[in-house]
């Protein structure tokens, strides 16, 4: 059982301006820095609490570091402290891509940059496959997994199906697998 | 090409929102088959650009729905499908983590972890599979694809350093579209 730790020291604008620097510094993977600044640099968490709030975020639905921000913001100072955390994430970030992506529209077209693009692209998806070879080395190795993973990866990239289609049926498979695993463990 | 509402472009992210197990990327196949594939806003080679953009910002990696929201309507659009995609599993989350505390560890939660690992993996590689395809053009670009996913095995190296040596190949004209 888990205790919601209300510390009033922290206040939303702190909590916003925590998350303002997890956003700005956060290339590549915001969820390391957002550990810095909440264990190490601010100690809101110690490693405990983090691990706990991160468990929680981790398996919902949705972008990572926004869930760990929604639920360190409720933690301290509820909805309102939800808010300030994600509004901090988000505020920069966006900023930041959107005028990445109006100089490549003004700049980026003519001349040499418009061979950038192309590099930057294919260097992106490389990112991309990397992660997804960094999660299939840390799979278990166990046959209901490797049947699951490899039915969501046809029938999105080979068979184009619909996400709500391929959820809808996989979703539950795998939580029953996953709950009939965890049963059996005890 | 008929641009869409803003109405319609919340809905559409609202949707992959809550469809977004595991993060982020995992639902980046389903944006592109929206976006490209069924409503033909964009070619894949703009999709998989804007991408490459959103990776080159810091931040939380659902910042290519902010770029396509910019391209389809503006900044209005680039809001509407923040919003979009941020809010219902914001919601979502926040409601589950209160009950969660409330309830203790339930055993589903680690049931919903390890039952999902591996749908996330295998729309990961999908994603993965798919932004390749759309940025590639000759065996060079797979080449630099390729050899940028094997460097980020090794741990400790920055991304944005893969990405700046990926745009300097494209400028120098080794990688085209």
């Amino acid at each position: 059982m888990e205790e919601p730790f209300r510390n009033p020291a922290v206040s939303c604008g702190e909590l916003f301006l925590g998350f303002l620097l997890v956003g700005v510094r956060g290339f590549g993977g915001v969820m390391p820095w957002a550990r810095r600044m909440l264990v190490d640099e601010r100690r809101w968490l110690d490693d405990r609490q983090f691990t706990q709030i991160l468990s929680l975020a981790q398996p919902l639905p949705g972008p990572n570091s926004l869930n760990l921000a929604v639920v360190v913001g409720d933690r301290f100072q509820g909805l309102r402290g939800s808010l300030s955390a994600l509004t901090g994430l988000l505020l920069a970030p966006i900023c930041i891509v959107l005028t990445l992506a109006t100089l490549f529209d003004r700049f980026g077209q003519a001349g040499p940059l418009h061979r950038l693009l192309p590099g930057l692209s294919s260097a992106a998806a490389g990112l991309m496959v990397g992660m997804g070879l960094r999660l299939l080395a840390g799979m278990e190795r166990e046959a209901w997994v490797c049947a699951l993973a490899l039915i969501a990866f046809l029938s999105v990239a080979w068979l184009r199906l619909s996400l709500v289609l391929v959820l809808l049926v996989l979703a539950p498979v795998g939580i029953a697998f996953g709950h009939g695993r965890a049963r059996e463990a005890k | 090409m008929t641009p869409p509402t803003l109405g319609r472009l919340f809905l559409m992210f609202a949707l992959i929102s809550i469809m977004a197990v595991g993060g982020g990327n995992a639902v980046v196949p389903e944006m592109q088959r929206q976006v490209v594939d069924l409503n033909h806003w964009m070619s894949s080679g703009q999709f998989v650009g804007l991408f490459a953009i959103a990776q080159a910002s810091p931040g939380p990696n659902m910042l290519i729905s902010s770029l396509i929201g910019w391209r389809m309507a503006g900044l209005p659009g680039a809001l509407v499908c923040t919003l979009g995609m941020c809010l219902p599993s914001s919601l979502l989350t926040f409601s589950v983590a209160r009950l969660w505390v409330r309830i203790g560890g339930s055993p589903w939660r680690r049931a919903m972890e390890r039952g999902l690992a591996p749908v996330t993996l295998g729309l990961v590689l999908a994603s993965g599979w798919q932004l390749s395809k759309a940025a590639g053009s000759d065996w060079r670009s797979y080449t630099l694809t390729a050899a940028v996913a094997l460097l980020t095995l090794r741990r400790g190296l920055n991304p944005l350093w893969l990405l700046a040596g990926g745009g300097l190949l494209g400028l120098l004209g080794w990688v085209r579209s």
